[in-house]
């Protein structure tokens, strides 16, 4: 079996880390990792959208399906979990042997 | 005894016909696509319609995104056209092209002598009044307002007007076709601006002139009117979102139909529109996106 880039658990740390800077330009004010954007008011709808965009072309992911949800993109952690899980993924070879 | 036959929610007989594919038009596509349904979407200009792909398929992520669709419903097929006769089977028609009478009326004429003639004609003008609207058509019965929200797919609560002479097959069809979209629909009387534009687009006019003025920049009045009176979005930001030539077409609409002052665009909007500002849609507005 081949996989994609394979990340490490500290390369998710920086991934978070990135999208809390990220976030924090972008709002203009500080952002905690674990902070839920859409309960605190932070972020509307709209923004939503631009989150999954960003992702897909900053970390070149396909964002479809089930990953479509908005409890991904509730805070920078679980979208760095997110990412981490589809650059993880382990995809089957097309032929073995 | 005749059966009774049920139409299903997914019935292949069912084709939504959308005029203009500007951000209502497609947000209202992707709406109806979302609910299973098949759509027409037409736009005199090939270059719009492209972008119009793109976009309706953004909205319906968003909308999936936002849990606004019913699961595991696939998607309603979507032409993008600039023929009339590629929606000769339209079942429905939802007209959505620019805020200006004649615009309005030309597309519904065209529309109205290629579909069959018991179709709806459903205008989603925010504040032509829909008599006014109807006098130009060569089936007045046929017309009636449905004034669907930005973005459509996640506001359920849609202003509905019937006109003086709007025919209750017309009302009917339309409430079977709200119910299909899950939409609500809140019928309102007859007149400039309806309620919902009426209210908002002078408050938004308003609005803009305050930052004109210098009294304060749009992120302070947002977030005043956000912070203080827990509006949602912001004017300013809600400004953006119509779209600011939109907003100024509306306001140009209310003005020369009621003459009220607070209704004309302020310099602020004019000038914003003058440069190409448009706001969400152009990348830069009183924000930038």
């Amino acid at each position: 079996m081949t996989s994609s880039d394979q990340l490490t658990d500290q390369q998710s740390a920086h991934t978070e880390q990135d999208l809390v800077s990220y976030l924090t330009g972008r709002l203009k004010t500080e952002v905690a990792a674990a902070q839920d954007l859409f309960d605190t008011g932070l972020v509307s709808s709209m923004f939503a959208m631009e989150l999954v965009v960003y992702l897909e072309q900053c970390y070149e992911v396909a964002i479809v399906g089930p990953d479509l949800k908005l409890k991904n993109f509730r805070s920078a952690r679980s979208m760095a979990a997110l990412v981490h899980r589809l650059k993880t993924t382990v995809t089957p070879d097309a032929g073995a042997g | 005894m005749s059966e009774v036959t049920r139409v299903s929610p997914n019935s292949t007989d069912t084709l939504v016909a959308v005029l203009g594919a500007g951000v209502m038009g497609t947000g209202i596509a992707a709406t109806v696509a979302g609910h299973g349904i098949p759509v027409v979407v037409l736009d005199s200009d090939p270059g719009v319609l492209d972008q119009a792909a793109e976009r309706i398929d953004r909205q319906l992520r968003h909308a999936r995104l936002m849990g606004a669709l019913p699961a595991e419903l696939p998607p309603g097929p979507i032409t993008m056209t600039t023929r009339y006769d590629a929606a000769s089977a339209a079942t429905t028609v939802v007209e959505a092209v620019t805020e200006q009478l004649e615009s309005k009326t030309k597309a519904l004429n065209s529309a109205a002598t290629t579909v069959g003639p018991a179709t709806p004609l459903i205008s989603n003008t925010s504040g032509i009044p829909i008599d006014e609207l109807a006098t130009g058509l060569l089936q007045p019965e046929r017309l009636v307002g449905t004034h669907f929200m930005n973005p459509p797919y996640l506001i359920e609560q849609v202003e509905v007007i019937r006109g003086r002479r709007t025919s209750p097959a017309t009302m009917a069809s339309l409430h079977d076709f709200l119910g299909r979209l899950n939409r609500r629909g809140v019928l309102v009387r007859d007149s400039p601006g309806f309620v919902t534009s009426r209210l908002l687009h002078a408050m938004l006019n308003d609005a803009a002139s305050i930052v004109g003025e210098g009294i304060a920049d749009a992120e302070t009045v947002d977030g005043l009117m956000q912070g203080c009176l827990g509006h949602r979005t912001g004017p300013l930001r809600t400004a953006d979102l119509i779209g600011l030539d939109n907003l100024v077409d509306s306001l140009d609409a209310l003005y020369e139909r009621t003459g009220e002052l607070r209704y004309r665009p302020c310099p602020q909007l004019r000038s914003m529109v003058r440069k190409g500002n448009l706001g969400r849609k152009a990348g830069k507005g009183f924000y930038e996106y």
